[in-house]
């Protein structure tokens, strides 16, 4: 807890490296982040996408150490927030750095908040926690939070309860109370995906004008790749508990690499070009139990798959300046220490 | 069944025909909202508020809107599985609104329902040989030998391994449970198919897989679709013709082409502009629309867009606008176009 923040200009606020986190089910333990590394350089957005069940959230959970206890459990790897390990970080420590330095917003603005407590005690709530604050300052203070997130009657609707607003106003009140402490981090899961489309631009234009104002990086969970297109830097594209691929935004439209990406953009309908097929990708992702124990988890799926796909795992490695790909159709991905089969 | 194929083969050559299967004049749906002891109605919620629209043999309608804008209710009115409160519903020229009793069921065989949730519509406790075979039996005494064959054919059009007729929905996957689902609704061959939202539950790549499959069905069967969801690129990806409805009432139908290619009601054009672009070169203008869609139980006056509208004019407050034509298939209800 000693290191304070040092602001090397590209010192990553968030470096996680070789995180391992399992899962118990009738006693045994599956990984279902595996062996994931990667950064968050400040004032930096970085989307992580996959489809359900890909590990995109538990990497998030695991970060925040929100695990659910007994069940889920960080096995292996380190996490370095702002140069302080939090892997090993006891509750009474992670609740000084969670929700003041790190903060996160749902999916589900219909459950995330309490129904019986007002919006401004639920606001208030999270400043008592982390600041020196008096009653009179923390209400000025959450109204004026309500304004910064574009809730019109702020004095009225911190004293209303959830249940009087819709759907978009509760994931404002979220992002309020995420925001509440100037968070170095915010982590977003799948914020939008339950709004409707005219309301996730507003949320959107929201949390990108939030972002710069306050200097934040943000951590955005989302399936949605039009979202991604929209608001991310860089990308990170997941499959079964591994990262496919890791590019900027641009590279991951224009020149996607690993053919669960290139799969995964074909298949979305677009606005602007007529198909009579979509591209499909066979078969289901595996469960947890079901997962291959060598080789490429997308084998089974992949159309390009080579023979050695089923025994080879691929390693995520630089196969272009700045972009990660783990997929043996490339030559970097080839394992370094072992003898090619 | 092979005769029944040689038909098809034929129809599938003109996708949609003149003809109209489907005719919805002025349909209007309310639910009453009871208070007191008495559980007197003290307020209706316009649901759907004077709808009308046609589909034609062969045509897939998309109806698109935000939740709450009524688009389920009126795919529900259309089955009847919901009651009009007023307006009428033409099915293949035979008015269907007050229709009861055995002659409803006999129509009922003609449309077919696939929902959006695929874990909550199949009863979890029947193998899904019988799921499928249950429409089958409802309408027809036919011995259970004589169903397996039918059955199976089915769940090979809808892309399910033959095992699969004797498993329970809880061993398949989102995306197989709606083959399910689609292979239910097909069982009685019938002519116009209510998809409303079928794909939202899915993933990307499953939901895909899933739209293919409609599509290759309906030009197998020559079915005609009323497709209902809220994402508009799925939409576009799956009509001919888009309806695009607000707070219970249809405000623009056209062609899709000229539906996304020059919007005309103001709604339409910020629900088209919200929508992000899988492309980062792509920077488009966006209109953000200032706060939420309205309650259904007291709409706003006029027209019910006008207090969120950019360009709403004095008249926008007290005249509801009609759908009126403006170009060649293309109608909206707007008081921008005279």
């Amino acid at each position: 807890m000693t290191a304070k923040s040092h602001q090397h200009t590209d010192a990553p606020l968030l470096e996680v490296k070789n995180l391992e986190t399992a899962f118990s089910i009738d006693g045994t333990y599956y990984n279902a982040v595996d062996n994931v590394s990667f950064r968050v350089k400040p004032r930096q957005i970085v989307g992580i996408v996959g489809e359900s069940g890909c590990g995109k959230s538990v990497m998030s959970l695991s970060v925040m150490k929100l695990l659910p206890k007994g069940i889920g459990q960080i096995r292996n790897g380190e996490i370095i927030f702002d140069g302080v390990h939090l892997e090993n970080m006891t509750d009474s420590e992670i609740n000084k750095i969670r929700g003041k330095d790190i903060a996160m917003i749902f999916q589900e603005p219909m459950t995330s908040l309490n129904p019986v407590f007002s919006i401004g005690f639920q606001l208030q709530e999270v400043l008592f926690n982390h600041m020196k604050i008096s009653k009179k300052e923390a209400r000025l203070k959450s109204i004026a939070l309500l304004k910064s997130v574009g809730i019109s009657r702020p004095e009225k609707i911190v004293d209303e309860y959830p249940h009087q607003l819709s759907g978009g106003m509760r994931q404002r009140v979220m992002i309020a109370i995420a925001i509440a402490c100037q968070p170095k981090l915010l982590i977003a899961d799948e914020p939008t995906t339950a709004l409707d489309v005219t309301v996730q631009a507003q949320i959107l234009e929201l949390l990108k004008e939030i972002q710069e104002v306050n200097d934040m990086s943000v951590i955005l969970i989302t399936h949605d790749l039009g979202v991604v297109a929209e608001m991310c830097d860089e990308v990170i594209v997941m499959y079964a508990g591994k990262i496919a691929e890791r590019t900027d935004v641009d590279s991951l439209f224009h020149n996607p690499k690993h053919p669960y990406t290139q799969l995964l953009m074909g298949a979305i309908p677009k606005m602007d070009e007529e198909v009579e097929k979509l591209s499909t990708i066979k078969g289901i992702v595996p469960s947890l139990k079901n997962m291959p124990k060598t080789g490429c988890k997308f084998a089974a799926r992949c159309p390009k798959a080579l023979p050695e796909c089923q025994t080879v795992t691929p390693q995520l490695a630089e196969n272009e300046e700045g972009h990660e790909v783990a997929c043996l159709l490339y030559e970097t991905s080839q394992p370094k220490q072992e003898v090619n089969a | 069944m092979s005769t029944e194929h040689n038909n098809t083969a034929v129809l599938k050559k003109n996708k949609s025909s003149n003809d109209v299967l489907l005719e919805v004049k002025n349909l209007k749906t309310y639910y009453p909202i009871k208070g007191g002891i008495l559980r007197k109605t003290v307020a209706v919620v316009k649901a759907v508020d004077d709808v009308s629209f046609e589909i034609k043999k062969g045509e897939t309608l998309g109806l698109v809107g935000e939740s709450g804008c009524g688009k389920s209710t009126t795919g529900r009115t259309i089955l009847r599985l919901l009651e009009p409160t007023d307006g009428q519903i033409i099915f293949d020229g035979q008015d269907i609104t007050n229709v009861r009793g055995t002659s409803l069921r006999k129509i009922r065989q003609d449309f077919q329902m696939v929902f959006q949730d695929p874990y909550a519509s199949l009863n979890p406790m029947m193998m899904v040989g019988h799921l499928v075979s249950e429409p089958i039996r409802n309408y027809n005494s036919k011995s259970e030998k004589d169903l397996k064959p039918k059955v199976m054919d089915l769940l090979a059009k809808v892309g399910l391994p033959e095992d699969a007729y004797y498993k329970y929905p809880h061993e398949f996957s989102g995306g197989q449970r709606q083959r399910i689902g689609i292979a239910r609704a097909l069982a009685l061959r019938p002519k116009l198919i209510i998809a409303d939202e079928p794909v939202s539950a899915l993933d990307v790549s499953v939901q895909s897989q899933v739209l293919n499959l409609l599509k290759e069905l309906q030009d197998e069967f020559d079915l005609t679709f009323l497709f209902i969801a809220h994402d508009l690129s799925v939409v576009k990806h799956m009509s001919d013709r888009i309806g695009v409805m607000y707070l219970g009432g249809l405000v623009e139908v056209a062609e899709k082409d000229s539906l996304y290619a020059e919007p005309l009601h103001p709604y339409t054009q910020a629900l088209i502009s919200a929508i992000p672009e899988p492309d980062p070169r792509k920077k488009k203008e966006r209109i953000i629309l200032e706060g939420d869609v309205p309650s259904p139980i007291d709409p706003p006056k006029g027209c019910t867009f006008h207090p969120r509208c950019a360009h709403a004019m004095p008249e926008c407050q007290s005249v509801k606008p009609q759908l009126k034509e403006v170009k060649p298939g293309h109608r909206v209800a707007c008081h921008l176009y005279k």
